[in-house]
């Protein structure tokens, strides 16, 4: 189980945002994205989920180990807590639930609708679907939007149970989660200067 | 897949809109036109097996536009793209929850309004008969339609125009067996064609409508 980038460009519109990025993320270890908004965070977490084609090089790992997690929840409001992440664990052939209501503290709310939940509440359901996905890698794309500074404490915890267990994530976020034994790697270096050839083509396919 | 297919089906039970507005649509093309049209009974019973699937067959695109933009709004469809499951599965899943939930209905329906329709009392068993067998392959092209237009805003306009052409079989078939079994004639050929049209629809387009998500989705 190893995350390796090598040499990766990546687009969002048809035009290369990132060029030339290359990491290797091993069990257990975090590494936090950092760059201003629009430097092509989503997009390079959208590329190594598999979401969109990468323009240039690759991206290896063993298949079926990543989850993702994104700006939106996947969270149906009609649907209580529970049968949200029942839901989602019978999708990944998994069963129990209860390890990740008690990580994100949504126990008490687990018959509640998702559609009266807070925005915070929600993204804690989103999170707490990380653990019933049963897969290795994480990325989380601003994981800690709309959360209180207790909540935010709560998912460093799932956060280093789950690096503590064998796991790795790729964090895009702008906050410090107190995750010192995170690497940290800024993307502004890789802003793709020159155009490559082909983006003609690119635009129109 | 199972998990996806209960989830469909209690999405659509839950959110009231879902369930039964196709079959409300359906009720009320089959009650206005004999309104419409008149009392003459020889007149509706002739174009009952036209009006009842073309009832059912735009019942049946009603609900097609939110089949995967719900999905792709909430960030679902992301997450079930990375999922262990094969996109081609989930459209499947959700195809034929979209079927049971619309076309499963229509089916049922279909007899009592044959009779608001003055349809030949030959014609009941072969209305249900067409309708079991086409529907399936309504909700599969539309499902495809979808998947078309899923990143797409106010997507339901396009998905109509795409998707219509491609029921255009499903509809002349239908309606032509159910004519025919109504007048007591041979309707073998056009019920093969109409099975034909599903199966085929069933086994090539939820690998069309996954490769369409997958663009969709970059």
């Amino acid at each position: 189980m190893e995350l390796r980038i090598d040499n990766l460009a990546c687009a969002r519109g048809g035009v290369t945002v990132l060029e030339g990025i290359s990491f290797g993320l091993s069990p257990g270890q975090a590494m936090v994205l950092r760059g201003p908004n629009g430097v092509g965070k989503t997009t390079l977490l959208r590329t190594v989920s598999g979401l969109q084609p990468g323009v240039a090089g690759g991206v290896s790992l063993p298949p079926e180990s990543l989850a993702y997690a994104g700006h939106a929840d996947g969270v149906k409001a009609t649907l209580t807590v529970a049968e949200n992440l029942n839901f989602w664990a019978a999708v990944h052939g998994l069963r129990d639930i209860g390890p990740a209501l008690l990580a994100m503290n949504l126990t008490a709310l687990r018959d509640r609708r998702a559609g009266n939940l807070s925005a915070g509440q929600r993204r804690r359901l989103g999170l707490a679907r990380l653990m019933v996905t049963g897969r290795p890698v994480w990325l989380l794309d601003e994981p800690t939007v709309s959360l209180d500074a207790g909540s935010v404490a709560l998912f460093a915890t799932m956060l280093r149970g789950h690096l503590a267990g064998g796991g790795a994530a790729l964090i895009a976020t702008h906050i410090d989660l107190g995750l010192h034994e995170a690497q940290v790697l800024d993307l502004t270096p890789f802003i793709a200067r020159s155009t490559p050839e082909g983006a003609f083509d690119e635009a129109f396919a | 897949m199972r998990a996806l297919f209960l989830r469909d089906l209690t999405l659509a039970v839950r959110a009231g809109g879902g369930f039964g507005l196709g079959l409300a649509f359906f009720l009320l093309v089959a009650v206005l036109v004999p309104l419409g049209v008149g009392p003459d009974a020889a007149t509706l019973g002739r174009i009952a097996p036209g009006v009842l699937w073309v009832g059912a067959l735009l019942a049946c695109l009603l609900s097609l536009d939110r089949l995967f933009a719900l999905d792709f709004e909430d960030g679902s469809l992301d997450l079930l793209a990375t999922a262990p499951l094969p996109l081609e599965g989930v459209v499947m899943a959700k195809a034929l929850a979209h079927w049971v939930v619309t076309g499963l209905p229509l089916v049922l329906a279909a007899p009592v309004l044959g009779v608001v329709l003055n349809l030949a009392p030959g014609g009941y068993l072969w209305l249900v008969v067409s309708l079991l067998v086409g529907t399936p392959a309504l909700s599969v092209i539309g499902a495809f339609g979808a998947a078309l237009t899923v990143g797409l805003k106010r997507g339901g306009l396009l998905m109509s125009l795409l998707v219509l052409p491609m029921y255009v079989p499903t509809l002349i078939f239908g309606a032509e067996v159910v004519r025919r079994g109504a007048g007591g004639l041979d309707f073998g050929g056009a019920l093969v064609f109409l099975g034909a049209i599903t199966l085929g629809a069933l086994a090539l387009l939820p690998f069309a409508a996954a490769a369409a998500i997958r663009v969709n989705l970059r």
